[in-house]
């Protein structure tokens, strides 16, 4: 592979270890964890130059880079972070994070429980974004970061973004949510429902405990993500990249997969279903389905937000319906009511909700220019 | 200095917002008076515009801006969130220009809306002999022109009257210049501040 001088290039995973017990929201108490970790860039003499990456429902640590050479795909937003990129490794210092209850390294459901000797499963509580929040704070002082330059998160990456000014509003300079909701609405968790249902339904789910029996429920993980994949994607981007495109030549009266569109979903459902784990769906499910900031404020957004001295940017863009810009006006609308300094933008775009993930030239220019002069007020 | 820089028009502007105070600017392009406001008189504040590049503009010089289409009007701006309420430039080209006279009252206490004086006499003139307007402040043929809503000084005084709104101040300005002898006539460019009538109680 030849040298991008615009990659981040090869980069490790880090695990940070934790012994002091996490307190979650819903009640439970995780005395021990581990959250594996990556870094790029480097941290200035004033730990001023950090920023957090915040992943969404799939995502992970490896925001950037390629782990080997052969790696065939780098990490989850390689497009947006590395020397010269918006988030710029040359002057910052990034930090992506796996959350706790995920399923590449950080303690999860399908984790030893050092208690029993066996995969949590079933027992692993139920974590919120507060939580998450909680945890990276604790990696964040493990790092000596006391403020992040910026915390940044899609989907619901950007709920914890907005979460942070609410938890911790000393710590963060500036929160960037982008195709994010301050809560979702009946038709967001409905979709969630659906994608734990069948989850739950297969029979290889046994309750959650399906490591003891050797299988997982790559059925109803499967069909979980095929769900997710459609609501992911606009009617326009599905349309244009495979229309009623045909496999073979003319119908074949059957129920094979015979449009493109099929078999396109069926294998990114298998391939997730390979390598992700079904608890781990449900857990992250869960927790955007309570994320409400505003609930512990009677409500108020507004209220919810008062004492954060942090700016903000909200992006939402055009043909996202899973996370429409009406969603992304009321956080907006939220942090107006509270006086905040804010920036909304809404951009063109045909790629739905995965359009965070994407680089449409205007997304990437206001990034860019949003996260210049992040950088110069932090003299990063 | 900055103060040297800004244009004309907005400089006048400038000059009628006290410091410290809040400033929503509608089509605020890429920001360059809300910036001058904040480094010169600390005043905060939003801009608000739909072109993507005003908007990235904005970012660049670290001025809030929120990106809308003014048709929709200012719903989820606060009825009195602001002290003043800024239109420049942009009315014109409106569809609706009554809503948003209106949004402006309910929002800010002070309104300021500039725009080209179809009253202008170069205008006058150019209709006298049989064909459209094209001049400094309107630079548009009429069939490419994204103006549909043009008016005189006067015009707009009475449209304001008849919206419940008092004129505090106006300038009309040419080239720069402020006009002060037959603004209606040798104006090019109007600014025109204004505030809520007043209705009856204590």
């Amino acid at each position: 592979m030849s040298h991008d001088p615009h990659s981040v290039g090869l980069v490790h995973a880090q695990c940070a270890e934790f012994d002091e017990p996490l307190q979650l929201q819903g009640g439970a108490v995780i005395p021990h964890y581990q959250l594996m970790y990556e870094t790029y860039g480097t941290l200035n003499a004033e730990r001023s130059n950090a920023i957090l990456i915040c992943h969404a429902l799939s995502g992970n640590h490896h925001v950037a880079g390629r782990y080997t050479e052969e790696d065939k795909y780098p990490g989850w937003w390689d497009t947006m972070v590395g020397p010269g990129k918006p988030i710029d490794t040359n002057r910052f210092f990034v930090v992506g994070v796996n959350n706790l209850g995920g399923c590449h390294g950080s303690t999860g459901p399908s984790s030893i429980d050092p208690a029993t000797g066996q995969p949590w499963g079933s027992r692993f509580p139920v974590v919120v974004v507060n939580d998450w929040v909680h945890a990276q704070a604790r990696l964040a002082d493990r790092l000596g970061i006391e403020r992040w330059a910026a915390v940044i998160g899609g989907s619901l990456g950007g709920m914890q973004a907005l979460r942070w000014t609410v938890t911790f509003p000393q710590r963060v300079r500036h929160c960037l949510t982008i195709a994010s909701a301050p809560k979702l609405t009946a038709q967001n968790i409905a979709f969630n429902d659906v994608a734990r249902t069948a989850i739950l339904a297969d029979p290889d789910f046994h309750g959650g405990d399906y490591y003891q029996h050797g299988v997982s429920p790559k059925r109803g993980l499967k069909l979980a993500r095929m769900l997710g994949h459609i609501t992911y994607l606009s009617d326009e981007g599905l349309g244009g990249k495979f229309g009623r495109n045909l496999k073979a030549e003319g119908y074949q009266f059957g129920y094979g997969t015979e449009f493109e569109i099929e078999s396109y979903l069926r294998y990114q459902g298998d391939r997730f279903a390979d390598v992700f784990d079904a608890n781990t769906y449900l857990l992250m499910t869960k927790a955007l389905d309570y994320f409400d900031p505003a609930r512990h404020f009677g409500g108020s957004l507004p209220a919810a937000l008062a004492a954060s001295p942090a700016q903000y940017l909200v992006v939402s863009f055009t043909s996202d319906w899973r996370f429409s810009p009406e969603r992304s006006k009321e956080t907006v609308k939220g942090l107006l009511d509270a006086k905040k300094p804010v920036t909304y933008a809404e951009i063109e775009s045909v790629h739905g909700h995965d359009a965070f993930l994407m680089t449409d030239e205007p997304y990437m220019r206001l990034m860019d220019a949003y996260l210049k002069r992040v950088a110069d007020e932090v003299g990063a | 200095m900055n103060a040297v820089s800004l244009r004309p028009d907005l400089a006048r502007i400038a000059g009628w917002i006290a410091p410290e105070t809040r400033v929503l600017d509608l089509g605020c392009g890429d920001g360059e008076l809300l910036a001058h406001l904040r480094d010169q008189k600390q005043v905060s504040g939003y801009g608000v515009e739909i072109d993507m590049d005003g908007v990235i503009g904005c970012v660049a010089r670290g001025v809030n801006v929120i990106q809308r289409d003014l048709e929709s009007g200012l719903a989820g701006f606060d009825a009195h969130s602001f002290d003043y309420v800024v239109l420049s430039l942009t009315i014109q080209s409106m569809k609706r220009v009554e809503a948003i006279i209106d949004e402006m009252l309910r929002v800010g206490r002070t309104g300021i809306v500039t725009f080209p004086n179809f009253g202008y006499w170069e205008n006058r003139w150019q209709l006298a002999l049989g064909g459209m307007p094209v001049s400094e402040t309107i630079p548009y043929q009429w069939y490419n022109t994204p103006n549909i809503h043009l008016c005189t000084l006067r015009d707009f005084e009475a449209l304001l009257a008849q919206h419940g709104a008092r004129i505090t101040s106006q300038i009309v300005m040419h080239q720069g210049r402020r006009i002060t002898f037959m603004p209606n006539l040798l104006g090019s460019l109007a600014l025109v501040r204004f505030e809520k009538h007043e209705t009856a109680g204590v």
